[in-house]
């Protein structure tokens, strides 16, 4: 067996079921061996940035770490926003790269570049492999750092001569142990008494739900810590549907670009519980008058978040399920709420009810989002670009009890498309929306060469402006003189380019034609694009 | 305020590079770092010394810990610490300058590793603080070059981190 081979089997054995890739000389060998293995699928992007998004949409739906594998030299370098961008997510990836023969590293050969070490910052590991015998030891311990603890990408490296170099035997280790990497799981007793009695103190108590908790699969233990102990919920964008839109206790998404409800109750708690969460700029602004003016307390994984940008009083470290059960356990009190709830739920259900502004010719993104939110199913998969696409879907679009993916952490732009690719193929089943802007649109589309080559069934909805809109309302307002260097001119036809790829499309720019358009956007078989004129002087604060 | 963090790693390749390039990142000042393999040879010791807050020091002790390579972190107490530099210093030296330059070295505890008709090089390893008092009584002779180590350091006592 060489270690190719061993490479493969090593992914078998940990239940890998489908790789995203761009081939390339240096890992021929490789994908020589995954040509043996018909019983993991491959999908082919176009530009190896996509595999790591289509990985990491793959991973967020199916729970299971998500691989990607690309050649050497560009292949890598162009792989680096992928993993950047799962990395800021705390998305669980391998990505695996070729790399020139290792008797010439470090001479600068053709497609030679140091991915280790440029992946450094924003990788939870990487491995350079330079013995073939080290294959099984190295992909149990990618996987396993992956996936536990703290969440993020591992990657390894490995010479082409390496894949090809004859192992001794194949020994797949049963465990793994690295002296250096033990990740807490249970939190500690007192400070879950600690907690215990400061919610029964709380008057105003709110809890803050991050992505952390997605990552742990603690979102039925989150919703019952909020319901036995009647507290409300507001959520981080990476948070954004653990709980539906209608559910009593949630009171929006914080932030900058929040609901005016989330922030006016994150101003007026006395008490925060942060779950799974960062505290991380565009989510709290301030952290530091937070921890001033309220009682915290802070569930985290990764001591490393306790004390980096915000000090809470009561920090706990643990996996945030095993954490949240553990607090369940105790009974939490049912804190006496009832006033600060009535309060919240006035902010709430005026905002939830607020009317659009309308201009003829134009769809306002709110109209649009909340009828499509009425029309998706319960389960569905919703996966959101970057820019005024991301605020007004946070904002706007109802959740049911499915999910929202985007990049919240890097705002890569670009990532919706490919991470919808990498959901649909997770999840076959479920609906898979993807909404961005006609700028995000045209970083990502050349993957619906993907969606055509799988016949995937996903629905795209495009909401045209023809400007950068995020940077374009920035730069009108000052220190900014105005727009420049954001009008997307030249941009194509997208009906007649999705027709090039066999995708239907539909076009509107009537909201009264909304519902129609929609319901038949929503029940067409296959992939389908969805153009929505959209005004290029709309503001996300409309 | 220097504080003195020691860190046991891996001992392989790469390591080095992670750990300043951590610093680099976050944006910690180093104000030293050595390193150098322990009795166990799977096993390197770096000491860094960082001139920061309590708190930025505990970040960097948390960023630290999530290196897959390390092994252990902390954070060593001023009062509870054993702490030295090795220093290294050739100075100008002639007939007329040698035997004072021999009188400090003799009191400061030096040792004369070199002599030329023209320098002297000298090696002195004790705290920071009295390398620079060193440093300070041998500049009037002129230094040519010195080079110093860093700050190695252990706890005091039976215990290890």
């Amino acid at each position: 067996m060489n270690g190719a081979q061993a490479l493969v089997e090593s992914l078998l054995r940990e239940q890998v079921e489908h790789i995203f890739g761009y081939a390339g000389a240096t890992i021929c060998p490789t994908v020589d061996a995954l040509k043996e293995h018909p019983e993991i699928g491959y999908t082919l992007v176009r530009t190896e940035q996509n595999a790591g998004h289509m990985a990491s949409g793959y991973a967020r739906i199916s729970g299971k770490v998500g691989v990607c594998m690309v050649t050497s030299g560009p292949g890598a370098t162009n792989l680096i926003t992928g993993i950047a961008t799962a990395y800021m997510d705390s998305i669980p990836m391998v990505a695996i790269t070729g790399q020139v023969p290792s008797h010439l590293l470090g001479r600068d050969i053709f497609q030679e570049v140091d991915i280790t070490g440029a992946v450094a910052p924003f990788s939870k590991h990487s491995y350079l492999i330079k013995d073939a015998n080290q294959i099984p030891r190295v992909v149990k311990e990618a996987f396993h750092i992956a996936s536990t603890g703290r969440p993020g990408p591992v990657l390894i490296d490995i010479p082409i001569d390496i894949q090809t170099q004859e192992l001794k035997e194949f020994s797949y280790p049963e465990e793994v142990n690295i002296r250096g990497y033990k990740p807490s799981v249970r939190g500690n007793e007192l400070q879950i008494k600690r907690v215990i009695d400061a919610i029964a103190r709380a008057k105003q108590p709110l809890i803050c739900a991050g992505g952390g908790v997605w990552l742990a699969n603690a979102k039925q233990e989150l919703l019952e810590l909020a319901e036995q102990s009647a507290i409300p919920v507001v959520k981080t964008m990476m948070g954004l549907s653990i709980m539906p839109t209608d559910h009593p206790l949630n009171m929006g998404m914080i932030g900058a670009h929040g609901n005016h409800c989330a922030n006016q109750a994150l101003a007026k708690a006395d008490l925060l519980i942060m779950v799974g969460t960062r505290a991380a700029d565009r989510a709290m602004v301030d952290p530091r008058e937070i921890q001033r003016r309220m009682a915290t307390i802070h569930i985290d994984v990764d001591p490393a978040e306790i004390g980096k940008n915000m000090q809470a009083a009561i920090p706990l470290v643990g996996d945030v399920k095993v954490i949240l059960q553990q607090i369940l356990e105790k009974q939490a009190p049912v804190t006496d709420s009832a006033a600060w709830l009535e309060q919240l739920r006035d902010y709430r259900k005026a905002e939830l009810n607020r009317t659009f502004p309308h201009q003829d010719g134009y769809v306002f993104p709110g109209t649009m989002l909340r009828t499509l939110g009425k029309k998706l199913q319960d389960d569905a998969v919703v996966s959101v670009d970057v820019g005024q696409n991301q605020i007004f879907t946070c904002k706007y679009l109802p959740q049911k009890n499915g999910r929202f993916l985007t990049s919240g952490g890097l705002g890569t732009m670009g990532y919706a498309l490919p991470a919808a690719i990498g959901a649909k193929i997770a999840a076959p089943k479920k609906q898979n929306i993807v909404i961005c802007g006609d700028g995000s649109f045209q970083m990502a589309m050349n993957e619906l060469s993907a969606i055509r080559a799988a016949n995937l069934d996903i629905k795209i909805v495009l909401l045209r402006n023809q400007v950068l809109g995020l940077v374009h309302q920035i730069q009108n307002v000052p220190p900014y003189h105005g727009p420049f260097g954001v009008a997307l001119d030249g941009s194509p036809d997208f009906a007649a380019l999705a027709a090039a790829y066999q995708i239907p499309s539909l076009y509107v720019n009537d909201e009264t034609k909304l519902d129609e358009v929609l319901g038949d956007f929503l029940s067409r078989q296959g992939s389908c694009l969805l153009i929505c004129e959209v005004n290029p002087n709309v503001s996300t604060n409309d | 305020m220097k504080q003195t963090i020691s860190v046991l790693v891996e001992n392989q390749a790469g390591v080095l590079n992670r750990i300043t390039g951590l610093f680099s990142r976050r944006a910690f000042n180093i104000e030293s770092l050595a390193v150098g393999v322990t009795d166990d040879p799977t096993v390197s010791r770096i000491t860094i010394i960082v001139d920061s807050g309590n708190s930025v020091v505990e970040q960097v002790e948390k960023q630290l810990n999530k290196l897959i390579e390390v092994i252990k972190v902390r954070t060593l107490e001023e009062t509870a610490m054993i702490g030295r530099e090795l220093i290294l210093l050739k100075v100008n030296a002639n007939h007329k300058t040698r035997q004072d330059i021999m009188t400090i070295c003799e009191i400061m505890g030096a040792k004369v590793d070199d002599i030329s008709p023209s320098s002297m090089t000298l090696e002195l390893s004790d705290t920071p603080d009295r390398i620079e008092t060193f440093e300070a009584l041998m500049r009037p002779f002129c230094i040519l070059e010195e080079v110093r180590t860093g700050v190695i350091a252990l706890q005091k006592g039976g215990g290890k981190i």
